[in-house]
């Protein structure tokens, strides 16, 4: 973000500059424009000839790619130069010549040929070749709890201003108590919330009670199946949280439920 | 603003008239209502450029009142007096066009009374000159009543001061209580959380009470108008949550509902302990404005009624039973009657007990669902929210003279219309209702008449209607 921002900042600069150049020019239009520059005269001075530059003929290395501990060697040939060095550790070096090299990683060297009538450079690179990586350790990528908790756990549905547990909302609690157990094992520090819903239909207040009537049946439920009872805690939404807003029954059922959610 | 208005009368026909005049004895303890003209008054100078503000609260207070009868404008005399002093007796055999009591008294104005004056500009303040004469009397000196001065801020609002004390001592000639000073606090999400909202009686000077971003509701209100309680899921650290963030909505990193306790004064939260509990919500203050009834699973076996101190200590239980017990509503009169909503029949009717939960009585008939009972300021009467009649949510506002178990329905199916709250006046109920597709809040008379809307940001909802602090 940060980086993005300054990115952001600096490309605002430069459109703003941008600006002032353009303001300015646009300022300058109104003095007269200098003339060109005068065309170079004809048949200039006649200099001496350039002394030859410095070339180099050749620079390899052999073989071009080991393995950490190996060596390669480099050979190179120069002609026309005075100062002539590799970099990366091997220096000053004769106009023709060899060295071994051994680096640990993969190096380019860059050997620079300088003479009275210029200059010459050229790189070769010693790959080091690295083993191949030994397998990844024995384990699946597990799910977060939270996640196996959102994407497996079943809501229970309830009738019209009951908590009673139906017999649908018994199979989906009792597929919750199984995921739950399993969640716990894992991940014995996780948390559930379990929450109770309620439709539009009856009063705000009496919806709070009711909602915690849900939650509390279910938890009940759950607990009976085995699940920790100090692992879950009830929270009543009301109608406050509808998962539906429409007024007809199908979207009612569907905000009478307890739902799990991760816990605090 | 947009204005609903109902009529009144039609409620008569499904009910017992009985219990209808028995209702509007409430309203209208005379009988035949007293009938007024008010013709617009004008300002002198720069005082009447705010004018059009005056003359629209004076008018409005007056009308909405349910203490009063407008003579129709239309019926007015061409001449209108602005002093006293503009009184003239017509000669005998001559015609006046209003500057004589007659005018007004007969036809076609047939007005018991005439509420006149004029404002003007005197040391940078707006000043009132306001009569009531009776204009049934026969002379302009046994006509007057009322003769005052008022002064306000130069500028509309001051205008609208002016003439909503001008309003309160006419309606004080004919025993009403004055509504002015009186607040409505209320449920808005306008801000993206259900927060505490207050607002004059009128729907003017809405304000933003609590800031707590999350679901804060359940607003009432202390007798002395010092204090506020409400129920609020507390925003927890958004650390203890942070893997739960991303699944968004469904999980906003909140705790269980409890009772938070603010003075309206200094607006700040005082200490409340709550019960150790899945669930504490508010309900309402004992007569004393020290102690909270409220509905609690403290006991671990469902919402069930207690009584606590002002800082949730010193619990009692009232209720003791295997249903839901919600809503506890005190007599303001004798503090020793309770209305509450209870599922112990099947579903959610209003029922009353004594103070000690002793002697429980269903108020309802059993029908359909019951819920948000409301006591009137004299301790006779409750207005709840109830289905009878119609589909499950769909609820009407009636009143019950607790007594006889008498009830008027004073809404007719325009929406859902829930959470009556009386005015201090005992006159005027507060209620919401979703007949406009969102939910609002709207005022009327105890007998269903005047209807007016109040809100229109977001969904307004809640409502309870306080005295100022006392």
């Amino acid at each position: 973000m940060r980086a993005s921002s300054r990115l952001h900042a600096s490309m605002l600069g430069a459109l703003m500059l941008g600006a002032l150049v353009l303001i300015t020019a646009g300022c300058k239009k109104k003095v007269a424009a200098a003339p060109p520059p005068p065309p170079p005269p004809a048949g200039a001075t006649t200099a001496p000839p350039p002394p030859a530059a410095a070339v180099i003929n050749s620079f390899t290395a052999e073989p071009s790619t080991i393995e950490p501990g190996q060596s390669s060697t480099l050979r190179w040939s120069i002609s026309n130069a005075t100062d002539m060095s590799i970099d990366n550790g091997v220096g000053a070096v004769q106009s023709q010549g060899q060295q071994q090299v051994s680096p640990r990683t993969s190096t380019t060297y860059t050997l620079t040929a300088k003479g009275p009538g210029g200059m010459d450079s050229r790189s070769v690179t010693v790959e080091v070749s690295m083993p191949p990586p030994p397998p990844p350790a024995t384990s699946t990528p597990r799910l977060s709890s939270a996640d196996l908790l959102q994407q497996q756990a079943q809501d229970a549905y309830f009738d019209y201003d009951k908590s009673d547990i139906r017999a649908d909302a018994r199979d989906a609690l009792t597929h919750d108590a199984a995921l739950l157990k399993q969640i716990f094992q894992q991940d014995p520090n996780f948390s559930v919330l379990v929450e109770g819903h309620c439709d539009e239909r009856g009063s705000a207040e009496y919806n709070l009670a009711l909602g915690d009537r849900r939650a509390t049946a279910a938890k009940d439920f759950l607990v009976q199946a085995g699940v920790p009872a100090d692992h879950l805690k009830t929270i009543s939404y009301g109608k406050e949280r509808p998962q539906c807003t429409e007024a007809t029954e199908e979207c009612w059922q569907k905000n009478r439920r307890a739902h799990l959610s991760p816990g605090q | 603003m947009k204005r609903i208005i109902l009529i009144g009368g039609s409620i008569v026909v499904a009910l017992s008239t009985f219990v209808y005049a028995q209702i509007n004895g409430v309203i209208n303890k005379t009988g035949e209502k007293p009938t007024i003209a008010v013709p617009d008054l004008r300002g002198s100078g720069q005082a009447q450029q705010f004018m059009g503000a005056f003359n629209t609260t004076l008018y409005h207070d007056l009308s909405t009142s349910g203490q009063l009868k407008m003579v129709p404008k239309t019926l007015y005399p061409t001449q209108v007096p602005q002093q006293p002093n503009d009184f003239r007796q017509p000669a005998a055999g001559q015609q006046s066009q209003g500057l004589w009591l007659t005018d007004w008294s007969g036809p076609p104005p047939s007005a018991n009374y005439l509420a006149f004056g004029y404002t003007a500009v005197q040391n940078n303040q707006i000043v009132l000159y306001g009569w009531l004469y009776d204009v049934r009397q026969s002379t302009p000196s046994s006509a007057q009543i009322l003769g005052k001065v008022y002064l306000g801020s130069l500028d509309e609002a001051g205008a609208r001061s002016v003439a909503q004390q001008f309003a309160a001592d006419i309606l004080k000639q004919f025993g009403a209580a004055s509504l002015i000073g009186t607040r409505i606090y209320f449920v808005s999400d306008r801000t993206g959380h259900k927060e505490i909202w207050s607002m004059n009686y009128d729907g003017s000077d809405q304000k933003q009470f609590t800031n707590y971003r999350s679901i804060t509701t359940f607003p009432a209100v202390s007798p002395d108008g010092t204090k506020i309680a409400f129920t609020s899921y507390p925003v927890l650290p958004s650390s203890r949550y942070a893997e739960a963030a991303r699944f968004g909505v469904q999980n906003e990193n909140l705790g269980q509902p409890r009772i938070y306790v603010h003075s309206l004064e200094s607006g700040r939260k005082l200490v409340y302990y709550n019960q150790h509990a899945s669930m504490n919500a508010a309900s309402d203050f004992m007569p004393d404005s020290r102690h909270l009834l409220i509905y609690s699973t403290a006991n671990g076996n469902g919402a069930q009624i207690y009584e606590t101190d002002l800082d949730g200590s010193d619990l009692h239980r009232i209720t003791n039973s295997q249903s839901i017990e919600v809503e506890p509503k005190v007599n303001p009169k004798t503090g020793m009657d309770i209305v509450f909503v209870s599922g112990r029949g099947g579903t959610p009717q209003i029922y009353r007990m004594n103070i000690d939960g002793t002697d429980v009585a269903r108020l309802t008939t059993g029908e359909g669902d019951a819920v948000n009972p409301a006591w009137s300021p004299d301790g006779e009467h409750i207005a709840f929210a109830w289905t009878r009649g119609y589909e499950p949510g769909n609820f009407n506002i009636f009143v019950m003279d607790v007594a006889s178990r008498n009830y008027v329905q004073l809404t007719h199916g325009a929406g859902r219309n829930e959470n009556p709250s009386w005015a201090p006046d005992g006159i005027h109920i507060v209620f919401s209702s979703n007949r406009s597709g969102r939910e609002q809040i709207y005022t009327m008379l105890a007998d269903g008449s005047q209807v007016q809307q109040l809100t229109t940001q977001g969904n307004n909802e809640k409502p309870v209607w306080s005295k100022p602090p006392q």
